[in-house]
């Protein structure tokens, strides 16, 4: 939305209200499934935490995409925000690669 | 001095300077949480198995910290479209919700980790309890020679870590009172108990800190901006669209740390 010219029109703004409240019951139900589903016992914990992490994927982005305008945004946030991403997939990466990496001598469990 | 591109738009980056600056804020914030969430990766995958804690946080009072912060998420966004419409007095409403969920966000927040604060484990001498060494609950009244716990006395410690909590919490408990020359250890479930712990409150904490960063801007905007609405209302108006994205992002990083530190 941030692309629109500053003088938007009312009418337009209003069509966007009703995303945002689209978007509001959204997060309440994603938020409902959430617990819902953190106490369904899948067959191993792992699964419950990827469907937990999914569902919050997808809150945030509706957060980012619609609350924070980033659907619609100029090509310099994008920018920005590729190179964070960039350098967060990095470190969870090292973080992943470092996890069987362990200094000689050290006593695991 | 005048600042420059407060509202006109820069012809290189198509934005007004402001909102490229907020953006690059919140990279940076991206990688402050991402590398205490790769802290709690690593920490995690390397606890013992069966030592890491599930269900030792009260999932009602999350899920209800999160319905607060979405809303509070709402009525912001709210707030810019109401001045991007011309409506000052609907702006002040929403902002109004805003600081009330704000406070409200805080004052569950406080309660929760006071709730940490009083939980205490305490280790008992051999043949104490017949039930067990271990005991573990709320510390309810002490005085010079006795303490009183609300919960329960287990043998094995790993006994602790694996709780069915219910959405509500644990029904309440038996009360406990436990002679003081009977306890070899005792401690309460502050950042020092466990990873977890030390986890949890520096990740919430953190968090809690942008929540009062937040608050205060949205309150500075929302109980002086009227002059700033009358001379300049574009200016205003993108002032209040920045600080909705940090507080968007606030809720963004809670929608993470519910799921990570209540649920799994």
């Amino acid at each position: 939305m941030s692309d629109q010219p500053h003088s938007e029109s009312h009418d337009n703004v209003a069509h966007h209200v009703r995303r945002y409240l689209l978007v509001f019951v959204a997060l309440i139900c994603g938020t409902i499934l959430t617990v819902w589903a953190s106490y369904i016992r899948f067959p191993t914990r792992e699964i419950n935490i990827a469907v937990a992490l999914v569902i919050a994927s997808c809150k945030a982005f509706l957060v980012a995409g619609f609350f924070m305008h980033l659907v619609s945004e100029k090509k310099m946030i994008y920018g920005i925000l590729g190179f964070t991403a960039f350098f967060f997939i990095g470190l969870m990466g090292l973080t992943i690669w470092s996890m069987g990496d362990f200094p000689l001598f050290t006593i695991t469990h | 001095m005048e600042i420059p591109y407060t509202t006109e738009i820069r012809k290189d980056t198509g934005l007004y300077n402001a909102k490229v600056g907020i953006w690059l804020f919140l990279a940076s914030e991206v990688m402050l949480f991402g590398a205490l969430f790769s802290a709690y990766i690593l920490l995690r995958v390397g606890a013992p198995d069966g030592y890491w804690p599930h269900g030792w946080l009260t999932v009602w009072l999350g899920t209800l910290n999160t319905l607060v912060l979405i809303t509070s998420s709402i009525t912001t966004v709210m707030a810019w479209a109401s001045l991007k419409m011309k409506n000052f007095g609907s702006f002040k409403f929403y902002h109004a919700v805003t600081l009330c969920c704000a406070v409200m966000f805080l004052c569950i927040k406080s309660y929760e980790w006071r709730d940490e604060f009083i939980h205490n484990e305490v280790t008992l001498k051999e043949g104490a309890f017949k039930e067990g060494t271990i005991a573990d609950g709320h510390l309810i009244k002490q005085t010079a020679d006795t303490i009183t716990l609300e919960g329960r006395i287990v043998k094995d410690r790993k006994d602790l870590f694996n709780l069915s909590t219910p959405f509500f919490g644990h029904p309440k408990q038996e009360e406990i009172e436990i002679k003081r020359s009977d306890i070899v250890k005792m401690s309460n479930y502050g950042p020092a108990h466990h990873d977890y712990n030390a986890l949890y409150f520096t990740l919430t904490g953190l968090h809690a800190l942008h929540v009062i960063g937040g608050a205060c801007v949205i309150f500075y905007l929302w109980a002086f901006g009227r002059k700033m609405w009358e001379t300049d209302p574009e200016r205003f108006t993108n002032r209040v669209e920045v600080s909705g994205l940090f507080w968007h992002f606030v809720d963004l990083v809670w929608i993470f740390l519910f799921p990570v530190l209540y649920l799994l």
